[in-house]
């Protein structure tokens, strides 16, 4: 840590931690419920589980990403924070309106759309929250010494995300309509401006962590958030196939979606070259793992399992199945999670001057929640296949078919408690990293 | 080899061009000429039955058009193939809906709700889904 206002992520670190195992608690909620133990139908019926489920998964994801500006800025830009009272009255004022949408959901406080769950009143509040962090660090990032590409790239996804927020907030009488711009928030951000913040914190990891040239990596940065923009955009057509608007989405979105595979192939591509021609040997290996593996299973989650559904001809039996919820795990985990774990990981032992890189715990887990998670993803998956195959092409009941189909929850089950298992030791290395200190100062090993 | 600045121009050029002709797409299949969903037809009824839609988060557990939750049956085309009367019976239940096992949130919504909710259904259900509909309910009639 080179500047004592990076401390300010060790906060929103923690608050992720914290959203993070909620979500998971709602994820085992459902998967009971999928097998019949619903017990909990009368208080936290399956669309409550479901929504805070969703909701607590993106705002610890943005929470994540937040804390990494956070932390990243000042170092790219050469200064510290412009204010850090204010990043703590934002960092509190996120958890406060987080806070009120989750008890809310459990109380019919919500908007029944699709992972924008979060009331129209609410959305204000999200606003005028990311207002304040985007004015911390753009104003940080352009008092700063120098504007890095990978600085530009990350503060640009991250505006961008925030205006994409605007069109889920209008209104219309139209379900077709509204579900249209839906998509302009949700698949615009994880298929477009997500991905410039998972490439500004990929290169900024790689940097550090690899000692490859910074204008040999930006260039490559350039290409990949290049691809994504050129595929992704027109590749929201992917969700417009059969949602009763005009056919012309079936053309355009099926070629530009297949492309977007592309730019994750680019992302994995480059965190495993840049890793060979590293002539630096760093010694947080676990931060390591995580960067390649983000790269690399952001790949096969949402590049070769979104390719597997996204032309019209497959579509057309698998939109709306088990099969999209296949893809959605492995998707958020390789991409968007697995990247706030590396950044987690990197800043730590920086932060706190406590070097824990060393123990075998971070390694098992990395390892355990990887497997656990590749196992959720099969059995989702298997599922998914059946249900599309049973009910889609052979025309049998939807129930039937989830009796048929439930003994693969149980599998997910078990898959999901290994994964949890490797969750609760990452947090339990988080915690005992303790507090960040001033001694951590310059400390680092570079 | 590729520079820097030519790599920039390709992300900077690339976006502008795809952004483009994204909004025209969007323009295009907006307008009026190319509805598939009867918009006209969008009354005061239909939009109280969005309105109820969301209210209840029906889609946490449902899908409508494919999109939702996965836990309970899709509903494009519900009304077609189970008929209002047996809507209305799910939506009117004093106790949680379930005759497969899997419940289903008890709303016991009065007459005028559930006639909302109907109407609603009836709209979705008319909808050109470029062929979708035609997966999502195998009726004896579609094959
Ligand atoms: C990190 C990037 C990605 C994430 C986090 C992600 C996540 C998701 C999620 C959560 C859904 C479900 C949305 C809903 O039904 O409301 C979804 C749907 C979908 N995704 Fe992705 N995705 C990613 C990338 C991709 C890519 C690159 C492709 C194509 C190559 C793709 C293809 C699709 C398709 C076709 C659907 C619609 C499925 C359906 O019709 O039910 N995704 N994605
Ligand atoms: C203990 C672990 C977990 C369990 C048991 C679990 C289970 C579930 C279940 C049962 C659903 C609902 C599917 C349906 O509608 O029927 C769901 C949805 C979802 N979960 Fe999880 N989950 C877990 C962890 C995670 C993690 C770690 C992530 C992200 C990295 C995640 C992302 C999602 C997403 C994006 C959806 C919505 C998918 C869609 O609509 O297509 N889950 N989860
Ligand atoms: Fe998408």
């Amino acid at each position: 840590m080179k500047y004592k206002s990076q401390k300010v992520a060790y906060w929103f670190f923690a608050l992720c931690m914290l959203l993070f195992t909620l979500q998971i608690v709602y994820g085992f909620i459902m998967g009971f419920a999928r097998i019949g133990m619903d017990g909990l139908h009368d208080f936290i019926p399956f669309n409550t589980a479901r929504a805070v489920h969703t909701n607590l998964l993106v705002v610890w994801l943005l929470t994540g990403f937040m804390g990494a500006a956070y932390y990243i800025i000042p170092e790219e830009a050469q200064r510290e924070l412009i204010s850090v009272k204010w990043a703590y009255i934002q960092l509190i004022s996120l958890a406060v309106v987080g806070v009120i949408a989750i008890v809310g959901y459990h109380f019919n406080y919500w908007e029944g759309r699709k992972f924008l769950e979060i009331p129209r009143e609410l959305d204000y509040l999200v606003v005028v929250n990311v207002l304040l962090f985007l004015g911390l660090i753009l104003g940080t990032l352009f008092t700063g010494k120098r504007k890095t590409t990978t600085a530009l790239v990350l503060s640009m996804g991250l505006l961008f995300a925030a205006l994409l927020y605007l069109p889920g907030m209008i209104w219309f009488d139209s379900q077709v309509t509204d579900s249209f711009f839906r998509w302009w928030v949700v698949h615009l951000w994880v298929e477009g401006v997500w991905e410039l913040i998972m490439g500004g914190i990929l290169s900024y990891l790689l940097i550090k962590l690899t000692g490859v040239d910074r204008e040999v990596i930006e260039k490559w940065l350039y290409v990949i958030v290049g691809l994504t923009f050129l595929s992704g955009i027109l590749g929201t057509g992917h969700h417009y196939y059969y949602i009763g608007v005009n056919k012309i989405w079936l053309i355009v979105g099926g070629i530009f979606s297949a492309l977007e595979p592309l730019a994750f192939l680019a992302m994995a591509l480059f965190a495993v070259y840049m890793y060979r021609k590293g002539e630096k040997s760093h010694p947080n290996k676990i931060a390591l793992f995580w960067t390649i593996g983000a790269a690399i299973v952001s790949f096969i989650g949402a590049g070769l399992l979104g390719f597997a559904h996204t032309l019209p001809q497959t579509n057309l039996y698998t939109h709306g199945t088990l099969v999209t919820a296949m893809h959605g795990h492995y998707a958020f985990w390789g991409a968007y999670a697995m990247i706030v774990l590396a950044i987690i990981s990197y800043a730590m032992p920086n932060i706190t001057g406590r070097k824990r890189y060393t123990q075998t715990n971070g390694h098992m887990a990395f390892w355990l929640s990887n497997i656990g998670m590749l196992g959720m993803t099969v059995a989702f998956g298997v599922a998914g296949v059946v249900q599309v195959y049973l009910e889609r092409k052979m025309g049998m009941d939807f129930m039937k078919v989830q009796n048929e189909i439930s003994i693969h929850f149980i599998v997910l089950l078990l898959c999901a408690t290994l994964f949890t298992i490797g969750i609760i030791m990452y947090i339990i290395e988080f915690i005992k990293y303790g507090r960040p200190t001033d001694e951590a100062l310059n400390a680092e090993s570079v | 080899m590729l520079s820097k600045s030519q790599a920039r121009a390709f992300f900077l050029g690339g976006t502008a061009v795809t952004f483009l002709a994204f909004i025209g797409l969007t323009v295009f299949s907006m307008s009026p000429r190319n509805d598939q969903t009867n918009h006209d037809k969008i009354d005061a009824q239909v939009v109280r039955g969005k309105h109820l839609w969301e209210t209840n988060n029906c889609m946490g557990c449902h899908t409508i058009l494919g999109e939702g939750g996965y836990y309970a049956p899709e509903l494009t085309k519900v009304i077609e193939r189970k008929g209002e009367e047996y809507v209305k019976i799910v939506l009117q239940s004093p106790e949680p809906w379930g005759p497969n096992g899997r419940k289903m949130v008890k709303y016991q919504m009065n007459d005028e709700d559930a006639a909302a909710m109907i109407a609603y259904f009836k709209w979705i259900g008319e909808i050109d889904l470029n062929g979708f509909e035609r997966i999502v309910s195998p009726l004896a009639k579609d094959k």
